[in-house]
């Protein structure tokens, strides 16, 4: 792999940019390979990256049955934070986080990581209750987070409205100052990069049609292309995992659902963080472009049409133009949506599967990008040594059978 | 943006509805006598269809009546409405 | 003087209107009828922004929603607009736009320096670099917003109303060309209701812009008879000004239109309007957009899509340029020659791509005397700020390099043309297939969902003819479709009908060196993305044209590429070596146009954001200086503070009244569900986890539902009024979704039980006694209920009158003091609660609110779902094994014996006292049983509710613990960022343990 810098952006403009390489090959896939990674988003090509990084695997092919970072990679609203109330989520997403704040290095690619803080409001003494339980807790668990009180939140907003009259004043708020946002498409570019640079066959436009096992234990995949032996076979696909693990006979509890989100019109910058608010539904941040991206709660029935309703987004708008009264005249430009896969307890799944060699990774919900790098890292672990590691641990298939959910729905905001 | 046609209010926006998910998914009549996995697959475990899907909506503001349909998830398609207690017509099931 | 840059006569602007605007503080002079665009042309002003990217100076390049260039900040103060296309913008007296994009002016702009480091700012250049030092990326970001973003955002709030409106119509027609007024013409003739709307506010399209005739008339006159048959027609609604941005499921169109033009805030009227039209049919007549070409330096001011050229002639009656050059592929394009010879402006030459041009209008051209130079392609452009000058040359055979001597025509405006698009738009939203038509290289609709269907330009029927015909035919066809009948008519026909060769196409336009080494070949001019960049990112591997458009951002600025899209994925295919319907097109999403946000959260911001539920005593509350809690939308007292009372000091006085003498409390907004029939309590049963068969009437009884995972959901008392009548209570918050539980339990999974249910929340008023002079206040308002304590004790519901009113009297307390709720029909409320308290004066009778009520069931370790719980909690974690049977089944059962639900280690309910009296833990705080100086620190659970309790004298929390049964005497920890608070764990009863207070 060509190391990118600005030697070699300088290097290779007098050539009129005629050598730089393939970011990645596409090869024709090989007969058979130690693990298969089916899903070609985020999650999967990293995971197939530090199978090859840490773990020293690096016959593995990824296969994506249309182009990489097509799903929710490409799709989301790029926020990346780690502030979740319980001792096991907040491990695995800070890990997460901490390895979003080397990736540009690691990958040699710049996924532009931009911490520039991540608030989430309150409107009620129920939010605030919760507010203040998750930064206790987040701080105890060694990560930062503090609490705003509403001339603070102003400070640091100066454009929010902190009325006391609008319908739901805000109250108060969490702060993550390392949470922010990132390049979505470079993620899933920047491990494809290094992932191919490792051995990692990328093959794209290669759908899985069938999982192959025998006496419980996987021994390949039937695809578009023809049947690709495996050894080990990683299922991340989020908006198809009960597709997926459908072909193998398992059932899971995941639900599909769209989300939806869209951007305005680039304008300079003028809000300066990321803004999330659960009770009046709605957040917002703005993009290196200038475009603020926005994004709300999901639709309200299973579909895989990666497209949701118009009532949706005008909700979200009002809560927008309640917090925000100045965006109202800006414009949006683009609106599109994903397909999410929900759990019951808004939790992952990364867990073994009742088949040998078969692993899975699914149920990310609406907060699948923030985990990419951890959820690849704790996957391939997970493949590799056919264990889970002890982040990923609490976050096994069984605890529907046991009962040890791990709720991140937050409480529910009821009072008597 | 869905219109789904009530089977007693006749059609309407989706925004009167509530969808209350998966269909025909009956209650073991013993809890007790089940295995911790036949409960979590009763609790836990659900169809997610991609293509016709059998699904509860529920009429919530309107008669807050509850019926079945089968939508396409794929489409949004609804190709069939029955009453809840009814099975899927047979040209779908 | 040289010959004004506006024609004498025609067009469809009023001479006798000027308008006054200002352009970059230039005082200008326009007519009505005139777009900004237009009047800037008339004015001589071509240059008008610069680009996102290179900062390049740019102009006018189209006539209408395509225009990728034309980009301005509209008026300044809390009604500026960011990057509007001036080709949109109607002219209006005292308009004020400024350039987007550049400072100080477009002529000279500073960050016009940014072009000279072009070449190492290829497609994706960010992703290679600004990687040292690790934490340099900030101060780059920092930069590179600065730089980025085109207009500016209000400073202040939008002062501008918006609307919302729903319609129904069993036609819907999108657009009004020739083939949108020819199919609503035609459908008029039956009795559909109709809707045909166009985001101008004239009606006719393209006729307007072009030199046609129609059934002998000229395009504008058959048009505007169209438009008032149409108006006399009352089944047809007209819609002009109005956009539709976004095709939904089921037939759901969105649209936006502009009630007061662009900017005019014209008090009282709102600005725009959101339609939300369900149609039975649709019809899409959007027609199409004229395709550029790719060639050298083909964005500099002065280039402009040929059609656009014959719509500021001919319907804005203004010169573009007085020695014109065309470019073009196609005989369509040759009408700007012929209409601007017409009008007495020199055209220089016209280069075509084709090997010959033999057409009709071809010749008609070479024979006013035309120069058409076959097989030939512009190399260059001269002139940065402004075209100058074109050099010329022949195509090879292939097409792919060029050959032979350059040519060199003089020249001020270059009229560009490679064909035209369907706008797919709409229909693509629908994930409605496009199909490829190799022909002529352009995408047209396919199959689709929704009932659609597509006609004229936008299905790719580009003759007038043929959108002439088209419209008829649907017409006919929607009548059909919709269930009318429609009348025997004929198509209207083009009178001229002149036949047309077949295009050439050639993506990029070959010159002097491969594209991007000498001059820059634009594809996308608001992104700045070039031919060359679409090839990088190709020879980079970013070759599914979704990772084109996201590595060089083609089509992604605000035109959302309706220029640059097509021709940008025919280079990609052409590189590739495929055919364009192989590496597919990017689905158009929505909105087709860019969408005011105001416009969309419509009126429903400030009041209207959410209804404000209101007790029957709300007024009350106000008038008495209460302090306002949201409780989903109910509005409760918080606490009642008399002048200069703090808070805490108000709930203590609320408190202390309560224990000591009697407080009043409304209770209103508890959920109150009237549950009837024979098999109610075998319904009861089921759903709570405790026994209900044996509840006598009269009787009232706690109880506690859970999800079917076992975790607490809802808890609340519920009363049997009747043989087969009881009265449930809920909590506020849940009241909606505990009915919605209730029926879904009994409708879908036990339809045989005789079970009903009504939502009588709102139809009663509740008002709660509580404290040890209840008794006594209440005995005073009623003469038919025994109050004393044998004969009404606790846990009992008596019906009688209240003060006048018919009651349902409970004996319900959440204090642990006697209480008795009164319910009311919702009219008493008021008038039964100010008797209350008038009576109650002389035993200090103190209203409380919700904090008070918090305090006083702590005291007491009761539980609030939601506080205590968090959807994760059993009611063996809150220690209430006694309300779990064992001898039936019940929602939830099952799930309670799963090994994690089961472990005795898992959180459980139990107080806390902070060592220090006088020390409140926070709510939230969370539990360590030991300190350590390095993180993460262990916690073992969270503090729940905490407070002063003004009885107990001290504070006092309850929390949640792991294990906390066996911590009983135990010390804990809640460590803060400013201090560490150390508490002893003991029972979560605090008060009156024996409840003698409560029974008395």
């Amino acid at each position: 792999m060509k190391k990118y810098s600005i030697f070699s952006l300088l290097r290779n403009s007098i050539n009129f940019h005629q050598d730089w390489q393939k970011a990645w090959r596409s090869p024709d896939p090989k007969s058979c390979y130690d693990v298969i990674i089916i899903g070609g988003g985020g999650h999967g090509l990293a995971t197939a990256y530090y199978l090859a990084k840490e773990h020293g695997i690096t016959n593995v092919a990824v296969l994506e049955k249309g182009w990489l970072g097509g799903g929710n990679t490409g799709r989301n609203t790029t926020i990346i934070r780690s502030n979740y109330l319980w001792d096991e989520s907040a491990a695995l997403y800070e890990k997460s986080l901490q390895l979003f704040e080397g990736l540009s290095q690691d990958l040699n690619y710049n996924i532009m990581l931009s911490q520039r803080g991540v608030l989430n409001l309150a409107h009620n003494l129920h939010d605030l209750r919760e507010i203040n339980r998750r930064v206790n807790a987040i701080r105890l668990n060694g990560i930062d987070s503090e609490f705003l009180n509403v001339n603070q939140i102003k400070a640091f907003i100066p454009i929010i409205n902190i009325s006391r009259k609008i319908r739901y004043p805000i109250l108060g708020a969490s702060l993550q100052r390392r949470g922010g946002v990132a390049r979505h498409d470079a993620v899933a570019w920047g491990f494809a990069r290094a992932g191919d640079a490792r051995g990692v066959d990328i093959i794209q436009n290669c759908e899985v049609t069938g999982i192959v096992h025998e006496k419980g234990r996987v021994s390949g995949v039937e695809t578009t292309k023809g049947f690709i032996g495996a050894k080990k076979l990683g299922i991340v696909v989020a908006g198809h995992s009960t597709v997926l693990a459908g072909m193998a006979g398992l059932r899971l509890p995941i639900q599909s659902y769209p989300l939806q989100a869209m951007v305005s019109e680039p304008i300079k910058p003028i809000i300066n963080c990321v803004v999330m608010s659960n009770a009046v539904h709605c957040y917002v941040s703005q993009s290196d472009k200038g475009e603020l991206v926005l994004g709300a709660g999901i639709d309200s029935y299973n579909s895989y049409g990666q497209r949701g309703s118009l009532n949706v987004i005008e909700d979200q708008l009002a809560a927008l133009c309640e917090l925000f009264p100045l965006f109202s005249r800006l414009r949006l430009i683009r609106q599109w949506g994903g397909i999410v896969d929900t759990s019951p307890d808004a939790s992952p799944i990364i867990s073994k599967t009742p088949i040998d060699g078969l692993y899975l990774n699914c149920g990310w919900g609406t907060g699948g990008f923030k985990a990419t790098p951890g959820s690849g890292w704790v996957f391939a672990h997970t493949i590799a040594t056919d264990q889970p590691h002890e982040l990923n641990a609490p976050f096994r298939l069984e605890r529907f059978t046991s009962g040890a959910l791990i709720d991140e729905h937050g409480a529910a905001a009821v009072a008597h | 943006m869905l219109v789904i046609e009530c089977p007693w209010c006749g059609p309407r926006s989706e925004e009167e509805f509530t969808n209350g998910g998966e269909a025909h998914i009956k209650r073991p009549s013993k809890p007790s006598a089940l295995s911790d996995e036949e409960w979590a697959d009763y609790v836990f475990m659900r169809k997610n269809t991609k293509g016709i899907f059998l699904e509860r909506w529920s009429h919530s503001s309107g008669c807050r009546r509850w019926f079945n349909a089968a939508r396409n998830t794929i489409t949004n398609e609804i190709a069939a409405i029955y009453h809840i207690n009814e099975k899927p017509p047979k040209e779908i099931s | 003087m040289s010959r004004p840059l506006r024609l004498s006569l025609g067009g469809a602007i009023d001479r006798k209107k000027p308008v006054n605007f200002q352009f970059n503080g230039r005082q200008l002079c326009g007519y009505k009828g005139d777009t900004l665009a237009s009047a800037l042309l008339a004015n001589g002003i071509h240059l008008v922004s610069r680009s996102f990217k290179y900062h390049r100076p740019r102009g006018i390049f189209a006539s209408g929603t395509e225009e990728p260039n034309a980009l301005v900040q509209l008026e300044v103060g809390p009604r500026t607009l960011a990057s509007h296309q001036a080709t949109k913008i109607k002219l209006y007296e005292g308009l004020k736009a400024f350039s987007a994009n550049c400072w100080p002016s477009p002529a000279f702009d500073l960050l016009g320096i940014l072009g000279f480091f072009h070449r190492i700012l290829p497609a994706g250049f960010y992703y290679k670099t600004f990687m040292w030092p690790r934490w340099g990326w900030k101060i780059y970001e920092y930069l590179i917003r600065h730089i980025a973003g085109l207009g500016y955002c209000p400073r202040q709030p939008d002062p501008d109303r918006y609307d919302h409106m729903n319609a129904h119509t069993d036609i819907l027609i999108i657009g009004s060309g020739p083939s949108g007024l020819a199919a609503a013409i035609e459908a008029s003739h039956s009795s559909a209701r109709i809707i045909i709307v166009d985001e101008n506010s004239k009606f006719g399209g393209r006729l307007l812009s072009d030199n046609s005739k129609i059934n002998n008339k000229s395009g504008p006159d058959w048009a505007a008879q169209q438009e008032s048959i149409l108006a006399s027609n009352p089944n047809v609604k007209m819609l002009r000004n109005t956009t539709a941005f976004g095709y939904y499921d089921h037939n759901l169109i969105g649209m936006i239109e502009n009630l007061t033009g662009p900017i005019t805030g014209v008090k009282d009227k709102k600005r725009q309007r959101l339609w939300k039209i369900r149609a039975k049919q649709v019809v899409l007549a959007q027609g199409a957009f004229e395709r550029p070409l790719v060639f050298s330096d083909n964005d500099r001011p002065g280039v402009m899509l040929a059609g656009a050229i014959r719509t500021f002639l001919n319907k804005y009656a203004v010169i573009p340029g007085r020695r014109v050059a065309l470019f073009v592929n196609n005989d369509d394009a040759y009408r700007t020659a012929l209409d601007l010879n017409a009008h007495g402006v020199e055209v220089v030459v016209v280069i075509d791509l084709r090997k010959e041009a033999t057409g009709v209008l071809p010749n008609r051209t070479i024979s006013e005397g035309i120069e058409v130079v076959e097989d030939a392609a512009i190399t260059g452009v001269i002139g940065k700020s402004h075209v100058k000058k074109i050099e010329v040359m022949m195509l090879s055979e292939d097409g792919k390099s060029v050959q032979g001597e350059k040519r060199f025509f003089d020249c001020d405006l270059i009229g560009i043309s490679g064909g035209w698009n369907p706008a797919v738009h709409l229909h693509s939203h629908t994930n409605g297939k496009t199909v490829w038509r190799k022909d002529d290289g352009v995408f047209i609709p396919g199959k689709t969902l929704q009932n659609i269907i597509s006609i004229g330009a936008c299905s790719g029927n580009f003759s007038l003819q043929s959108c002439l015909k088209d419209g008829w035919t649907a017409g006919k066809k929607v009548v059909k479709l919709t269930g009318f009948s429609s009348k025997k008519t004929n198509s209207p026909k083009d009178t001229e009908n002149i036949p047309e060769q077949p295009w050439r196409n050639i993506w990029i336009i070959p010159s002097n060196a491969p594209a991007g080494q000498n001059d820059k070949h634009f594809v996308d001019q608001q992104h700045d993305v070039t031919a060359a960049d679409i090839q990088l990112a190709a020879r980079e591997g970013y070759q599914s044209v979704e990772h084109t458009k996201r590595y060089t951002t083609l089509g992604m600025a605000t035109d959302q590429g309706k220029t640059s899209n097509i021709p940008g994925h025919a280079i990609l295919a052409e590189i590739l070596g495929k055919e364009v319907s192989a590496i597919g097109t990017t689905t158009f999403r929505p909105p087709y146009t860019p969408v005011t946000i105001g416009a969309l959260a419509g009126p429903y911001t400030g009041l209207l954001f959410a209804p404000i539920r209101r007790s029957p005593m709300h007024y009350w509350h106000e008038s008495n200086g209460a302090i306002w809690e949201d409780v989903g939308e109910w509005k409760r007292p918080w606490y009642y503070p008399k002048r200069n009372e703090s808070m805490r000091d108000a709930v203590a006085r609320e408190c202390l009244a309560t224990r000591n003498s009697v407080g009043i409390l409304d209770a209103s907004t508890l959920g109150k569900i009237d549950i009837q029939g024979p098999d109610s309590a075998e319904f009861l049963n089921r759903i709570y986890t405790n026994n209900w068969e044996n509840l006598e009437i009269g009787c009232c009884r706690y109880g506690i539902m859970l999800r079917e995972d076992g975790m607490v959901m809802d808890d609340g008392v519920t009363s049997r009024l009747g043989k087969n009548h009881y009265l449930m209570t809920t909590t506020t918050g849940n009241a909606a979704s505990v009915l919605a539980w209730l029926e879904e339990w009994s409708q879908t999974e036990w339809p045989t039980l005789k079970v009903y249910f009504t939502s009588v929340t709102e139809q009663y008023a509740t008002i709660t006694l509580s404290g040890p002079n209840a008794r006594l206040l209440l005995e005073e308002f009623t003469n038919d209920i025994d109050l004393g304590g044998g004969a009404f004790p606790a846990m009992q519901y008596r019906e009688g009158t209240v003060g006048g009113f018919r009651a349902r009297v409970f004996r319900i307390s959440f204090t642990g003091e006697c209480a008795f709720e009164i319910n009311v029909q919702a009219s008493g409320g008021a008038n039964l609660w100010a008797n209350f308290v008038n009576a109650g004066e002389k035993y200090g009778i103190t209203p409380y609110g919700t904090e008070t009520m918090h305090v006083l069931r702590a005291e007491k370790g009761y539980i609030i779902v939601g506080q205590e719980t968090d959807g994760t909690v059993t009611p063996y974690d809150l220690g209430m094994n006694w309300i779990i049977s064992k001898n039936k089944d019940f929602i939830g059962r099952r799930s309670l014996n799963r090994p994690d639900t089961a472990r005795d280690d898992r959180k459980q309910l139990v107080g806390l006292l902070p060592n220090d009296k006088t020390e409140i833990l926070p709510e939230g705080g969370q539990i360590v049983s030991q300190l350590q100086a390095t993180y993460p620190i262990p916690m073992i659970g969270h503090v729940t509710s905490s407070y002063h309790s003004p009885i107990l004298g001290r504070s006092f929390a309850l929390a949640l613990i792991k294990g906390g049964k066996k911590r009983l005497g135990q010390t804990v920890h809640v460590p803060l960022v400013e201090r560490t608070i150390t508490c002893q764990v003991t029972s979560h009863l605090f008060y009156d343990k024996e409840g003698h207070r409560l029974n008395g």
